[in-house]
């Protein structure tokens, strides 16, 4: 096994993710299979080959720091699950 | 004269002389939606009333003689493009309930031109998958065999273009999302340069390979749609400040001087259906017969552009997709009481299947100890299939492939078997790896009569080489005006 259940569920929690305990054993057995492929990598020589994050030469964007309108509050807030008094409502974060 | 079945040009023209409304081919599109939606599926909302509005607006502004190339032209956009007060779902649960209070700057360069947005089409979910199959929200039937997949991840907005549900439509492309499901439709499709087009507002699966482009159904409305949407926006930072010629004017007849470039390693591919082979075969003879030149070039690393590419894009999904947490907008499970338990349960509910599967599979990728021979290592294939190209792009102006190795196969064939699915990208993936530009246009069609595409790619910005010689192979064909019987 290339990776196994307990590595999948430490990766999900990593990404926030509760894994349903149906899926695990197929997400390991499909992503194990998918990382062997991925191994053929390891035959190219890529010995003092300089990485690309990024395909076109591009160095970094700046512009004029110009006040500009942006979302009324009301606009902001309109997706939000829960809100409240111009806020975003989330559960409790620290338990006294 | 069936007004859905119109091309962007002809329509154009038809209004501009006044022959016809564009109150009536809106109202003749959405007629056509409503007969045919049931059995194609390509659109996750039809906006029926907001688009009559803009209809109404358009016929408006071109009897006042405002009329622009796109005026009162009736469009589809792949749902994952922010539409001001339109649902934008991704075809995910986790933004079903989605309503964007924005455009993104093609949507708003659309309207800026008076165009008819009539629905949002449907896709795989966050635009990973190769079939629409991974869609939340509902199945998008191929036009030509609805016991087919259209294609991916804009197989919405390429089934709605192949069954004249719109007269044109935008996709987005990340490993070939909108040149595989042109292909296996039967309509045209680009993917334009990186950077070429603005992504504001586009939902970001993997920043350095999205690009957002134009699947019509002729090479003539592919430049018309691409004058419109590229162009240098400042909200995009990778957006390039380059001078976008007008490609209509690419529009000629005539290939003396141009070389296309055949790479040796594609013809012995795995996989490769008999059928597309012989078809892009032919394709290459008839460019060659309208006067181009002919090279082999070669492309040693294509073969490891699948493994570098199923590194690369989860990588940077997991990174983007971090955002859906439930707090600003989007999906919230409102039963966890703890921040913890509600990021998780929101997400995992929220992301359908293959978007955890890759989730995970690219924070595996990023994690401490796996980076190095991951993440590190297939960006250093991407430099060398980056390498290969420029080396091929120095004997020939364009490269010439299939799109595809196979026609569109069978809904569900594939759904339980990522490493095939991801394979079939094989031909697509390194155009979005090293940011070149790439066009699908009609080439043929199976045993079966099903649709076959053929690729060509040319050097960064050079769109309007794609746009030359897919229209000369166009004009000595006819693939392009055949038409699905639904």
């Amino acid at each position: 096994m290339k990776i196994t259940k307990q590595e999948v569920l430490h990766v999900a929690n990593l990404a926030r993710l509760d894994v349903d305990k149906v899926l695990i054993d197929k997400f390991a057995g499909q992503i194990g299979t998918i990382l062997e492929y991925v191994d053929t990598l390891e035959s190219v020589d890529t010995l003092g080959v300089t990485p690309t994050s990024h395909a076109i030469f591009l160095t970094n964007a700046f512009r004029e720091d110009i006040e500009k309108q942006s979302f009324d509050c009301d606009s902001a807030l309109s997706n939000a699950p829960e809100k409240e008094d111009g806020n975003f409502i989330v559960p409790k974060v620290i338990n006294s | 004269m069936n007004l859905h079945e119109l091309t962007i040009k002809k329509a154009h023209t038809l209004l501009k002389e006044k022959e016809i409304s564009s109150r009536e081919l809106t109202r003749a599109v959405l007629d056509r939606i409503d007969a045919v939606e049931e059995k194609v599926g390509a659109y996750i909302s039809v906006a029926g009333e907001t688009a009559m509005a803009q209809a109404k607006a358009a016929d408006k502004a071109i009897s006042k003689g405002n009329m622009l190339p796109l005026t009162g032209i009736p469009m589809a956009i792949k749902d994952l493009m922010c539409t001001k007060g339109l649902r934008t779902t991704c075809a995910s649960r986790i933004l079903e309930n989605f309503v964007p209070p924005y455009d993104a700057t093609v949507v708003k360069k659309l309207k800026t031109q008076g165009a008819v947005i009539v629905g949002k089409a449907n896709m795989d979910e966050f635009a990973m998958g190769s079939s629409n199959e991974h869609s939340a929200i509902k199945l998008t039937h191929n036009p030509w065999d609805l016991t087919r997949i259209p294609g991916g991840s804009s197989g919405g907005s390429a089934a709605a273009v192949a069954a004249d549900m719109c007269i044109g439509s935008l996709g987005s492309d990340t490993g070939g999302s909108i040149r595989q499901p042109a292909s296996h439709c039967g309509v045209v499709g680009m993917k334009p340069t990186y950077g070429r087009v603005s992504r504001f507002g586009l939902v970001a699966f993997a920043s350095s390979l999205d690009q957002i482009g134009p699947l019509t159904k002729d090479v003539t409305d592919c430049a018309m749609v691409m004058n419109v949407i590229s162009g240098y926006d400042s909200a995009d930072s990778t957006s390039v400040p380059e001078d976008v010629p007008n490609y209509t004017s690419f529009l000629e007849d005539d290939l003396r001087g141009m070389v296309i470039g055949i790479p040796k390693q594609y013809s012995s591919a795995k996989g490769l259906d008999p059928d597309v082979s012989e078809a892009v075969k032919n394709a290459v003879e008839k460019i060659q017969g309208l006067g181009a030149g002919c090279v082999e070039v070669s492309l040693p690393h294509t073969e490891h552009a699948v493994a570098a590419y199923y590194v690369i894009a989860p990588s940077e999904a997991s990174s983007n997709l971090a955002r859906y947490d439930g707090v600003k907008y989007g999906y919230r499970d409102k039963n966890k009481k703890s921040l913890m338990e509600m990021y998780k349960s929101t997400r995992s509910r929220g992301f359908g299947p293959e978007v955890q599967r890759r989730i995970i599979l690219g924070t595996y990728s990023l994690s401490a100890g796996y980076y190095d021979a991951y993440y590190g290592k297939a960006s250093q294939v991407r430099t060398l299939i980056i390498e290969d190209f420029k080396k091929a792009f120095e004997s020939c102006d364009v490269i010439l492939s299939p799109v595809a190795p196979t026609p569109a196969f069978k809904i569900g064939e594939m759904v339980d078997d990522p490493l095939t699915m991801y394979l079939s990208d094989i031909f697509t993936l390194s155009a979005n790896l090293a940011g070149i530009p790439g066009i699908s246009v009609p080439c043929g069609f199976s045993s079966k009569g099903l649709p076959i595409g053929l690729q060509i790619m040319a050097k960064h910005f050079d769109e309007g080489k794609l746009i030359k010689v897919a229209y000369n192979f166009e004009q000595s064909t006819d693939f392009h005006r055949k038409k699905p019987d639904l």
